[in-house]
C-alpha cells in the first residue's frame, strides 16, 4: 500500500457498467514523510475522501478485495484516509 | 521465474503459520551472465537449497504457495529447483528473446515439476 | 517475500470496512546488510510486529491471504519478525 494526496477527480460518462456508481480520483504518491513523488494513479474511492486529502491506496489484485470492488475491474482503489504518520527517527 | 543464488538465510520465531517447517531462504536474482539483478528475495525453501546453490525461484503466489504445499497462503516467493547447468543459444546477435528462453530448455531438475499441478 | 525495517505507523480512522481494526506499518524495504533500497511503503500485519524491527513481508494478492476468510484489501503484509540472518561468504561469480 502506498500514500497518497488526492489530487483531483476523474469523470467518465462512458465506462465500464460496472464501475457506475463509483468515484474516480487522481491520487498523486506521497512519501510517508510527505513529499510528493512524480506520476499519478487514478483510484476508486470507497471511503468518501476528499480533495487534498492524504489516503491509503492498494493496488494490483488485491484492490478487488475491498469491500465494493469485488468482480469489478479496479486495480488501484482508496482504502483509507490518513489522520497520522508517525516515523521512527532512528529507523 | 528466476535465476538465482542462495545467498543466506534468516530465522523467524514469530511468522506466519503457514512458513513453519520451512527453510526462509535469502536468494540473489541473477542476469545470464551471473551478475546481480536487483535486490536479494525472502524465498521458502521447497527443495531442500543450501548457501550458494544456484535456484530457480518462482515469484509468482500461486506457484509459490502450492510449490511448499499450501493454499491460499501468503507466499510470493519459492525456491523450486536447483539449477545444475545452464545453456545458451549461441550469439543470435539482436535476438533478444533467444537467450532469456535458452536457460529454460537446458535445465535438468526433477523437483522443479510440483508446482505446474495445481 | 522482502526484507523491510519497521519505520513507523500510520493511523487512518476511515476505512475500508475490511481495514478497520488492522494496523497500518511503514516499512522500509532493506537488503540482507540492512541497508535501504526502494520506496517506503504501507504493510498491514500478521505478526504483532513493532517499530525498528527487520521483518519480512510479502507482496500482492497472497498479502490478503492471513485474514482469511475476512476479506482484507492489502497488497503489502509483514509475515514474519526476523530474529537472525546468516550471510554466506561472498562467492566469485562461477559463470
Amino acid at each position: 500500500m502506498t500514500l497518497g494526496r488526492v489530487v483531483g477527480t476523474v469523470v467518465a460518462t462512458r465506462k465500464d457498467p460496472r464501475l457506475e456508481g463509483h468515484k474516480l480520483l487522481l491520487v498523486k504518491p506521497v512519501t510517508p514523510d510527505g513529499k510528493e513523488e512524480s506520476g499519478y494513479l487514478v483510484a476508486v474511492d470507497t471511503v468518501s475522501a476528499g480533495f487534498r486529502e492524504l489516503v491509503i491506496t492498494v493496488s494490483g489484485s488485491s484492490a478487488r478485495m475491498a469491500e465494493g470492488c469485488k468482480d469489478k475491474p479496479v486495480d488501484c482503489v482508496i482504502v483509507g484516509i490518513v489522520d497520522g504518520v508517525s516515523l521512527d527517527e532512528a529507523g | 521465474m528466476l535465476i538465482a543464488r542462495v545467498v543466506g538465510d534468516l530465522t523467524a520465531t514469530q511468522k506466519h503459520p503457514s512458513h513453519e517447517g520451512r527453510k526462509i531462504l535469502l536468494v540473489q536474482p541473477l542476469n545470464l551472465d551471473g551478475t546481480d539483478r536487483g535486490a536479494p528475495l525472502v524465498a521458502l525453501d521447497s527443495v531442500n537449497a543450501g548457501i550458494h546453490d544456484r535456484v530457480l525461484v518462482t515469484t509468482d503466489g500461486y506457484a509459490a504457495f502450492t510449490a511448499v504445499g499450501h493454499k491460499l497462503a501468503p507466499i510470493d516467493a519459492a525456491v523450486i529447483g536447483i539449477i545444475d547447468h545452464v545453456e545458451l543459444a549461441g550469439p543470435a546477435s539482436g535476438e533478444a528473446a533467444a537467450p532469456a528462453a535458452a536457460p529454460a530448455a537446458g535445465k535438468k531438475q526433477p523437483k522443479k515439476r510440483q508446482p505446474q499441478n495445481g | 517475500m522482502q526484507l523491510g525495517r519497521v519505520i513507523g505507523r500510520v493511523w487512518a480512522s476511515a476505512k475500508n470496512p475490511g481495514l478497520e481494526t488492522r494496523r497500518l506499518l511503514v516499512v522500509q524495504p532493506i537488503r540482507p546488510d540492512l541497508t535501504p533500497t526502494g520506496k517506503p511503503l504501507i504493510c498491514t500485519d500478521c505478526t504483532g510486529a513493532g517499530a525498528g524491527e527487520i521483518i519480512y513481508w510479502v507482496r500482492g494478492r497472497e498479502a490478503s491471504f492471513p485474514f482469511l476468510p475476512d476479506e482484507v484489501a492489502s497488497d503489502a503484509t509483514i509475515v514474519g519478525i526476523v530474529d537472525e540472518i546468516h550471510l554466506g561468504k561472498k562467492q566469485e561469480p562461477a559463470c
